[in-house]
């Protein structure tokens, strides 16, 4: 049967903002797991290509004078953290794509239709789906690494790498999802990850150090948001963590752990009130 | 008293004019039927109601509360069934009735019950726990309907319900607005399909070129037009000139109102007469002034006909010349978020 009583259908609403929203976060949140669950090769690809690229980037280096490669023994052990950003970059980068789909399937119509407690939920599941599995991603290469010998980090060298990694992923989801509301179509964005991603890695110190780089890319790699991710990572596999000590020897000056950690932090919170505007005027 | 109340809206996209001072009012608890060809404006009209657009100008009331300003509480009230059905081709029928629960917070035991009645209403137990990829036209529609009718709105807004369905999904569909009809909820249905909203609506508007151009019940309509349709060629095709005269010939026939030349239809001609000694007599006008009566066709008015008579053209000739006009990259990007 068929009911429809408005009065007794207010009374089932509840007024509480808060439990509301957890709701329909959670409900969007979950949405966006059963997606991974039933299409995993995004999840693995994200996993492989890096792992890969470690194998191989690793062997191809295997060589390389060990005095270019400051505080690592071997070349592998070099590229780990590079690549552990990396992971987490690419996937944060993607965090606009399931958004752009629906937009332009339809489906975020469904979603600015219902009496959401706040559209923030729609934005906020998003980024908590993107940060779980780059970071699910990210430390599927620490562990890869870990059993290429290629070292395991302290406890306090396990937070900063956490640390500097949500940092890093809330600022590539930011700017990904802004992207996904002002770029027309899924093509668009497409192309902007492809362009962006690998100059991106090659530009930051993930594959060699500044030292090793002519000097218009070592300025370019001293500004990059990865290299001030990496060097803390980096750091975060040495026995000691020592936030005080140097870890870039940029052009302009050094740079050390504590503001790395402040530049990521400030990138972030910067990324945020700039698109914050636009998902506000694209939600309203 | 009025559910929905439209004044003056305008909405453009880009250069063309989709609303042009639509003025709307359906009646609490009412099915109300939106007809007009695609590209009249109705689905602006229903997303401008559903606050997915907002208009360049005009005042939207729903449920004695404006709607542009209350946006949430419009929301809660109301249920869409958009013409594009979009769901997530991914989750189950199941899963995707269970997140609408959630997005419109549902309790789980209330949230249950409700999928299991509309589940059972909508004859969609079969096939319910299958991915929606899965799912034909019929099926995805039914189970789009359902979503919008999961949290018991007071008012259900549907944008071209049946397009393309088969005829059992129509008949499932069609079932279940006639049980709703009954009930509290306002109803209120865009179509380009006359039978639908003759068949349906308890009142109607006729929309051409963004603005109401007839409105009442569908039988008053008819009833209006003051007489059975006769559409008559004097020769397979005619000329304008020809039509125009027959056009002056036949107006002043005694019984004879409402004559238009129907161009697209090869210069026929649409009048009403008020009896059928005023046919019979037909063609005896027509043979004085040296026209042959070629073809005649004889009808109760339909609503095609009110239409005809609002713009001077079917419902079908509206259809095609609009769709050579209408800019649908530039709709889709207008409308997409």
């Amino acid at each position: 049967m068929i009911t429809t009583n408005p009065s007794v259908h207010k009374e089932k609403h509840s007024r509480n903002d808060v439990n509301e929203m957890l709701q329909e976060t959670s409900a969007l949140t979950w949405r966006l797991f059963i997606q991974l669950i039933r299409r995993p090769s995004t999840l693995f690809a994200g996993i492989l290509q890096p792992l890969i690229w470690l194998l191989l980037f690793a062997a191809l280096f295997s060589n390389a004078p060990i005095d270019f490669l400051p505080g690592s023994s071997s070349y592998g052990e070099f590229l780990g953290a590079g690549l552990i950003v990396f992971t987490a970059f690419s996937g944060a980068l993607n965090a606009g794509l399931p958004l752009m789909f629906d937009r332009e399937f339809g489906f975020l119509n469904r979603l600015l239709v219902a009496p959401l407690s706040s559209r923030s939920s729609i934005v906020i599941s998003s980024v908590i789906y993107i940060t779980t599995i780059s970071l699910l991603q990210s430390f599927a290469i620490m562990a890869t690494s870990a059993l290429l010998g290629y070292g395991w980090p302290s406890l306090g060298g396990f937070l900063l790498i956490a640390i500097t990694l949500l940092l890093l992923v809330f600022a590539i989801t930011g700017l990904s999802l802004g992207l996904a509301f002002v770029l027309p179509g899924h093509i668009e964005l497409i192309a902007i990850i492809f362009i962006s991603n690998l100059p991106v890695l090659f530009a930051s110190t993930a594959l060699a150090p500044i030292s090793f780089m002519p000097e218009w890319l070592g300025w370019i790699a001293s500004i990059n948001p990865l290299t001030f991710a990496i060097e803390p990572i980096r750091m975060a596999y040495h026995n000691s963590v020592d936030l005080r000590e140097v870890l870039i020897n940029a052009p302009y000056g050094d740079v050390n752990g504590y503001s790395c950690l402040v530049i990521l932090f400030i990138l972030t919170v910067g990324l945020f009130f700039l698109i914050r505007p636009l998902l506000n005027r694209k939600l309203a | 008293m009025f559910f929905i109340q439209l004044r003056d809206l305008f909405k453009s996209y880009g250069p063309v004019r989709a609303l042009n001072g639509l003025n709307l009012e359906v009646p609490k608890g009412s099915l109300y039927g939106l007809l007009g060809p695609n590209g009249a404006g109705k689905s602006t009209a229903l997303r401008i109601i559903c606050t997915l657009l907002a208009p360049d100008s005009g005042h939207v009331e729903v449920g004695g509360r404006d709607a542009l300003l209350e946006e949430k509480e419009t929301r809660r009230r109301l249920g869409y069934v958009a013409q594009d059905v979009a769901i997530d081709k991914i989750l189950t029928g199941r899963e995707l009735l269970q997140l609408q629960g959630d997005l419109y917070h549902l309790d789980n035991k209330h949230k249950r019950k409700r999928i299991e009645e509309l589940i059972q209403r909508l004859d969609m137990h079969e096939w319910i726990d299958r991915r929606c990829g899965s799912f034909s036209g019929g099926m995805k529609r039914r189970l789009d309907l359902a979503s919008g009718l999961l949290h018991e709105p007071e008012l259900l807004i549907l944008d071209e319900p049946t397009v393309g369905l088969d005829i059992e999904s129509r008949s499932v569909i069609w079932g279940l607005l006639k049980e709703l009809r009954n009930k509290e909820t306002t109803i209120l249905l865009s179509s380009h399909y006359l039978e639908e909203v003759d068949e349906l609506a308890d009142e109607m508007a006729i929309i051409d070129k963004g603005k109401v151009i007839a409105s009442g019940k569908p039988d008053d309509l008819k009833k209006e037009l003051g007489g059975d349709r006769v559409t008559l060629r004097v020769r397979e095709f005619s000329d304008e000139v020809e039509a125009e005269s027959v056009r002056k010939l036949i107006k002043n026939i005694n019984g004879v109102s409402n004559v238009v030349v129907n161009q697209k239809q090869g210069y026929s001609l649409n009048f009403l007469v008020k009896s059928n000694e005023v046919l019979s007599n037909l063609s005896g006008h027509l043979s004085k002034e040296n026209f042959e009566v070629f073809a005649l066709s004889h009808s109760r008015p339909s609503l095609d006909d009110v239409y005809l008579q609002a713009t001077g053209k079917t419902l079908m000739d509206a259809e095609l010349e609009l769709a050579g006009k209408r800019d649908f990259k530039l709709e889709n990007k207008k409308s997409m978020r």
